[in-house]
């Protein structure tokens, strides 16, 4: 287990070193100078060299990529250009309001996903069914965008429910985790039900049913234990991506979360906080994938260490 | 007998879809740029005349979308070819040369797919700055990766098989196994994945369009639209429906169709 653990951490750390050159790479493209940028464009050109040499933008790139990537080890991922604040204390800042929209879309769609796939698994072949595998392809083919401005329309303007966006209270949080979580919903339940009617077929399966389990006992009972698995993995990394920032929904309902900074950050051009926020994407990406593996090795005995890469 | 009527929907609604584009200047009843409401200066509201409105320059909004059609049906299908080109010579390389480069394009794949899309897409398009090129540039660049997995696993079980392997014992060259055996036999997957490919670079599009990253105007796309529409989303809320609406109907063919086949597949 341990031997497995340093593997996947190394192979973690060889991801997060690839999307900081990436990043790195974006960065180094963009055609405004970052210390015209800091000074503005009146500064004279003393300034600006002394701002380049605090920098270090007189230095080699290679030598700029390396002092970024120990500054990041130590958790100092730069000034932003704009705010002048530091990326991390940003980032901590904005934290929150996107968590507090992550879990509770996460929760939602995997509600709704579980019980939309059981109910099409349970009705197999049924009209049940097909309305749903259709109910769920529409879900996932909904421009995010477009189903919160229909959410804000209708709950925020017409039935007055609902904040216009912004965040304060729970009921602000309604039609936002809505938006963030019936396209993942509509996944969730297709997987599912992949996965449902596979186990169904299985021997262990039919050897319940014949010892007399009723059918709603063999599907929640014996199948479900096995259809959940892939489902936690997915789960797992949606999460992690939404708690890096859901950038539609954010803007849609002026959410102050990490999603709307990273959405000022581009279009600011203020570099910094633009590759502090993809890397801190990445990084819960990569831990997200790492917690999955474990939790998988865990849950499910057949899989063994050695197989796994 | 059901999963065709998922697949016969899907094919449906996009040919649909592209005899609309393919035909917009004989369906729509106006010049999509001009402005043709005598409510010039303000949104009017869907009517006998304008059925889906006009926007706040009194230009008609179904002609509008029917144009659009061309534009963000264009740039699916452009983008898509480019995501196509780059995910399957990944996963052909990957899957049929194995070893090393296996390897190495795998872990490449891997850090691209910890990248959060859309955000490295903003930030391409915006140093690149908005225009169809590198809108399409971008979308390919980002979205290759799940065709590269899914080529690779088919290429690798392909080049398992036995036909491959006497071709290859008999002394065939790469080019000529990659080209006579596993291309072919590569080809259904490929396509379904390009079905499920233009409803994501459609997505992906209507998305930057919508955070102002779009093609510029005055080409009528739907994401655009949407994003012009919000600030009047308050007292016109028509001009943000009917373009979403054509986005979903769009993407909704496109996955119907491509999801239809996957189901078969697994059968």
């Amino acid at each position: 287990m341990l031997a497995y653990l340093a593997r996947r951490i190394a192979f973690g750390a060889v991801v997060l070193i690839g999307t900081s050159l990436i990043t790195f790479a974006v960065a180094f493209l963009v055609p405004a100078d970052p210390a015209v940028t800091l000074a503005g464009a009146k500064a004279d050109p003393q300034t600006l060299a002394s701002i380049r040499r605090e920098m270090g933008l007189d230095k080699p790139v290679y030598i700029q990529y390396g002092l970024y990537l120990a500054r990041a080890l130590h958790g100092d991922l730069g000034r932003s250009y704009i705010r002048r604040e530091s990326v991390t204390t940003l980032i901590e800042e904005r934290l929150p309001a996107t968590a507090i929209l992550a879990v509770t879309a996460i929760s939602l769609s995997l509600l709704l996903g579980i019980a939309m796939g059981v109910i099409a698994a349970a009705n197999r072949g049924r009209t049940l069914d097909h309305t749903l595998l259709f109910t769920s392809l529409a879900l996932v083919s909904m421009p995010v965008f477009w189903l919160g401005t229909m959410l804000l329309i209708a709950g925020g303007l017409y039935l007055r429910s609902f904040p216009l966006g912004g965040f304060g209270g729970p009921r602000s949080l309604v039609l936002p985790a809505i938006t963030l979580a019936l396209g993942s919903a509509g996944y969730y339940s297709r997987i599912l039900h992949t996965n449902l009617t596979q186990a169904l077929d299985q021997d262990y399966v039919r050897t319940a049913r014949s010892k007399g389990v009723s059918r709603t006992g063999v599907m929640l009972h014996h199948a479900m234990a096995n259809a959940l698995l892939p489902l936690v993995t997915l789960a797992g990394l949606d999460l992690a991506g939404m708690l890096s920032g859901v950038v539609l929904t954010e803007t849609v309902f002026n959410w102050p979360g990490i999603g709307r900074l990273a959405y000022e950050a581009v279009f600011n051009l203020d570099v910094p906080l633009i590759m502090g926020t993809v890397l801190f994407s990445a990084l819960l990406i990569v831990i997200a994938n790492l917690v999955v593996d474990v939790i998988y090795v865990w849950l499910d005995p057949r899989i063994s260490l050695a197989e796994t890469r | 007998m059901v999963r065709l009527r998922i697949e016969t929907l899907g094919a449906a609604m996009v040919i649909g879809l592209l005899v609309i584009a393919l035909f917009a200047p004989l369906l729509a009843p106006h010049d999509p740029t001009r402005a043709v409401a005598a409510t010039y200066g303000d949104p009017g509201a869907p009517s006998l005349a304008f059925p889906m409105g006009t926007d706040q320059l009194g230009r008609d909004v179904l002609s509008r979308i029917i144009f659009g059609a061309r534009i963000s049906m264009t740039v699916a299908i452009a983008a898509t070819a480019i995501t196509m080109l780059i995910g399957v010579a990944i996963g052909l390389a990957a899957g049929f040369f194995g070893g090393a480069i296996d390897l190495a394009l795998m872990r490449f794949t891997d850090v691209m797919l910890s990248l959060p899309v859309l955000l490295l897409a903003m930030a391409f398009v915006t140093v690149l700055r908005p225009s169809l090129g590198s809108i399409l540039f971008v979308i390919g660049l980002v979205s290759w990766t799940s065709v590269a997995r899914v080529v690779r696993a088919e290429t690798l079980s392909m080049s398992r098989r036995d036909f491959v392997v006497a071709s290859n014992a008999l002394g065939a060259s790469a080019p000529r196994l990659i080209g006579r055996h596993i291309v072919p036999n590569v080809a259904p997957i490929i396509i379904v994945m390009a079905a499920l490919g233009v409803s994501g670079t459609l997505l992906l599009e209507a998305a930057l369009s919508f955070l102002g990253l779009g093609i510029p105007p005055p080409a009528p796309s739907w994401g655009r639209m949407i994003e012009e529409a919000t600030i009047y989303f308050r007292t016109a809320p028509w001009l943000a429906i009917f373009p979403g609406f054509a986005i979903f109907y769009a993407v909704l063919g496109f996955n119907l169709l491509g999801y239809g086949f996957l189901a078969r597949r697994e059968q």
